[in-house]
């Protein structure tokens, strides 16, 4: 093990280590950001009065969390690119191969993921909203939009962060799988690291101690985040 | 979408379940031995060993289990001394090191779920059984047990779905399971969609066995929701 394998100078993969983390955080938090649309779609549907969206919501969250997230990932990566082919070999008579950019592959396959566990976490919050609350606002005469951004949002937000914590820490987690369809996150700059140099157990070393630097500073904030949103209540207060 | 191309791929894909069901059932008991080995050591009176149990904690369930499965497989083969030694054997080995790096993820979840169990039963309980001339270890075995089982078993469920699906990481290096066999697949036909589905369909299957066992685990630990037995039906008059 040398250190200068780590460096930023030449012959050194410092700088290949960096941009690889950066691209970890920027693919974990594109990808959390965007499981939330699903997610809250999902939670939405699954408290709606049309039997059809719940059964929606049902199939989306249970298939996305029986299947392995590889699995998934694979699906999206083969996928998304034999179906553009198709369609452009149909509508333009192109026959060569194109290929997906990984970076929206992983967005998409790992944000799907993540929404399916989101929806849980989001559904539960809504529904510890006390009921009255909601009433109450009708009956002030408040607008619908007006109900759900300053009533319901900001108090279901505060039952949410521990939940979505957790979500967000799979979500970085399971970023690393994307390192299969050769998007250059830690992962995949860990594993070119290790077959050029040959210290295998040097980078993913490396990578591993990004890893817990990432979920560590994480949580911390999440939890810097739970003791604003909890700020109004009594037993919240550190 | 090719109808005929599910049909064509399941039999290939059930060869691969031997392996994603040896690979769960190894990690997850082997797992499970050394989540409470982990609890006992966090709740010991030994700060050393506290601080371990907890490190462990932090450590496994901070970085991705690809991570750690490659850090053993690939990682370990970095140093003579590990290659000229006897672990060697099972170091080099695809199949052991999955099992030891599932089983040492899993170990860490689990554990964490056995002392949220643990810390839910009221110390009154205990007392009482104290009070009752109880030993500890028939307080354990009649009162703490049973009421952590029953608290920590919804979320050992999931834990064991989440093993399931987690054996797919296998196939990043080199074993052929179902997701490793789904990907020769489809590297050789193209049929992304049908294997998939295929493959899919496997995984879900599993665990609605496991879902079930859970819940047949779930009813016995609760004797006191089973309907008495001899009763007569009560006819409403």
């Amino acid at each position: 093990m040398t250190l200068t394998l780590l460096s930023f100078g030449p012959g050194g993969w410092g700088s290949t280590l960096l941009i690889g983390a950066l691209m970890t955080i920027a693919v974990a938090v594109t990808s959390f950001a965007f499981g939330l649309v699903p997610g809250a779609l999902a939670a939405m549907a699954s408290r709606s009065p049309h039997a059809w969206l719940r059964a929606l919501a049902l199939v989306y969250t249970t298939l996305v969390r029986g299947i392995p997230e590889l699995l998934v990932i694979y699906l999206f990566f083969f996928g998304t690119s034999s179906m553009i082919m198709a369609i452009v070999r149909l509508s333009f008579g192109y026959g060569g191969y194109i290929e997906v950019n990984a970076f929206a592959i992983g967005v998409l396959s790992v944000g799907l993921i993540s929404g399916a566990y989101s929806a849980e976490v989001i559904r539960g919050a809504i529904a510890s909203v006390p009921k009255g609350q909601v009433e109450a606002a009708m009956a002030l005469g408040l607008k619908r939009w007006v109900i759900v951004s300053r009533i319901l949002f900001p108090q279901a937000l505060r039952v949410a962060l521990p939940g979505l914590n957790n979500v967000w820490q799979t979500t970085l987690k399971d970023t690393s799988l994307i390192s299969v369809t050769g998007l250059a996150e830690i992962m995949r700059s860990a594993n070119m690291a290790a077959g050029v140099t040959h210290e295998p157990f040097t980078f993913y070393l490396v990578a591993a101690l990004i890893y817990l630097l990432f979920t560590w500073g994480s949580a911390r904030l999440f939890a810097r985040a739970e003791i604003f949103s909890g700020r109004g209540l009594k037993e919240a207060r550190p | 979408m090719n109808f005929q191309m599910i049909l064509e791929s399941f039999p290939t894909l059930l060869e691969g379940v031997r392996l994603t069901l040896e690979l769960a059932l190894l990690s997850v008991s082997t797992g499970l031995v050394l989540a409470i080995g982990l609890t006992v050591a966090r709740q010991s009176r030994f700060v050393a060993l506290q601080l371990l149990a907890k490190g462990y904690v932090f450590v496994f369930r901070g970085t991705p289990l690809l991570v750690q499965l490659f850090l053993l497989y690939y990682g370990l083969s970095q140093f003579d001394a590990v290659r000229a030694s006897i672990f060697w054997v099972v170091l080099r080995d695809p199949f052991w090191c999955s099992t030891i790096a599932l089983a040492l993820n899993t170990a860490a979840y689990v554990s964490e779920i056995i002392r949220g169990g643990v810390l839910s039963v009221p110390s009154g309980h205990i007392e009482a059984a104290h009070a009752v001339g109880m030993s500890r270890l028939t307080i354990m075995r009649r009162v703490v047990i049973p009421v952590a089982a029953r608290q920590a078993l919804p979320a050992y469920g999931n834990e064991l779905i989440l093993m399931i699906k987690a054996t797919s990481l296998a196939s990043t290096v080199t074993l052929l399971e179902v997701t490793g066999i789904a990907r020769q697949i489809i590297s050789r036909t193209y049929a992304v969609f049908e294997v998939f589905i295929a493959a899919g369909v496997i995984y879900l299957l599993i665990n609605m066995v496991a879902v079930v066992a859970v819940h047949v685990a779930d009813a016995w630990l609760h004797p006191e929701r089973r309907r008495p037995p001899n009763t007569m039906p009560v006819r409403n008059a």
